[in-house]
């Protein structure tokens, strides 16, 4: 093929994909229009049937509760495919983390990182545990929480050292959170069907006034196993990264 | 459709059309930004802050939650990953 007949055949394609893309978008609904009747009825009948105001929620944790076992599934496996790509190979070694150069000393964190750090360690835990548990009354939810949970931990690395980002995170806790937090949603469901119900029903009183924490029934309890999944899958995550960067390295090197 | 519900945050059509747009300029913007920067560590700074800016994006077209999950994500969790593979793989190319 020469250049000349690439580029035409190029050009041929473009102007097909841009004939379609043009027809596409003139099939569009108006900006702003939303077609569908799913969402006027859910909004209509969500906070009736499950006294929670969170509408996202009770969309996520309850009318399709199902998808999101499959999600969070797939955040647990690919937690799990990461600890064990990167597990420590046979040729790998741990190695202090010193300085590259002999002779240097890698400079200490800076009092200004750690103050930072420090100050804001503590009311990101508060956010992102008062997010993982009021997925029932507004936006928020336990996938937002985690992920601000875990890095609180970040936050503890940049603020201390490594080895203190260990020692309050171990691998073995973390996995144990991490498979609580996975089986719990699944657990939810599974009761639900012990007790003669379809999966994942919320078989939890729902309390009497919409919007209360308390409210709401499976949907909060859902919420804070991911919340748990979730913070454990991120820092299960980052502390492998951090691991692979800081402690191991190739024999010989 | 609905009736417009009438709350205390309630704003003039013409400003959300105007904070729509702008924010969309932006987006543009910052997307363009991480293609162009070719030096890798500022193409992660510059991918968390185009995070930050599609959270406003989520923001301004009412998804609160989609913004929560965007900020977490897409502002911090991926250029914090991204970054310690950065470290990484520039130990073993040193």
């Amino acid at each position: 093929m020469t250049p000349a007949q690439r580029r035409l055949a190029f050009l041929l394609g473009a102007a097909g994909l841009a004939a379609f893309y043009l027809w596409g978008l003139f099939g569009l609904p108006g900006f702003g229009n939303y077609p569908g009747p799913y969402g006027f009825i859910i909004n209509r009948i969500a906070v009736g049937q499950t006294n929670a105001t969170g509408v996202v929620s009770t969309v996520n944790f309850e009318y399709r509760g199902f998808d999101t076992v499959g999600e969070e599934f797939i955040l647990f496996a690919a937690a799990a495919g990461i600890a064990t790509v990167l597990r420590r190979l046979r040729g790998e070694r741990d190695r202090p983390a010193v300085d590259e150069a002999a002779g240097r000393q890698s400079p200490p964190t800076s009092s200004a990182v750690r103050m930072i750090a420090l100050l804001f360690t503590g009311p990101v835990v508060v956010m992102g545990w008062w997010l993982a548990s009021h997925a029932q009354t507004n936006p928020s939810g336990g996938f937002q929480g985690g992920v601000i949970l875990a890095t609180a931990f970040v936050l503890i690395y940049l603020s201390g050292e490594f080895v203190v980002f260990k020692r309050i995170s171990p691998a073995d806790l973390t996995d144990v959170v991490e498979a609580v937090g996975a089986g719990g949603f699944a657990a939810v469901g599974v009761s639900a069907v012990a007790m003669g119900l379809p999966y994942l029903s919320n078989f939890l009183p729902l309390g009497s006034v919409p919007g209360a924490v308390s409210s709401s029934g499976t949907i909060a309890l859902i919420s804070f196993f991911v919340g748990l999944e979730v913070a454990a899958a991120f820092i299960l995550i980052i502390g492998e990264l951090l691991e692979q960067t800081l402690l191991i390295r190739q024999r010989g090197q | 459709m609905i009736a417009a519900v009438s709350t205390p945050y309630t704003v003039p059509v013409a400003m959300m059309d105007t904070l729509q747009v702008t924010i969309l300029v932006l987006v543009a913007a910052g997307a363009t930004a991480v293609v162009l920067i070719r030096e890798r560590v500022r193409q992660v700074l510059a991918l968390s802050v185009y995070g930050v800016l599609l959270a406003v994006l989520f923001l301004a077209f009412q998804a609160p939650d989609v913004t929560l999950s965007e900020l977490t994500v897409g502002a911090v969790a991926l250029p914090v990953v991204l970054l310690l593979t950065l470290a990484k793989i520039k130990k073993r190319e040193e």
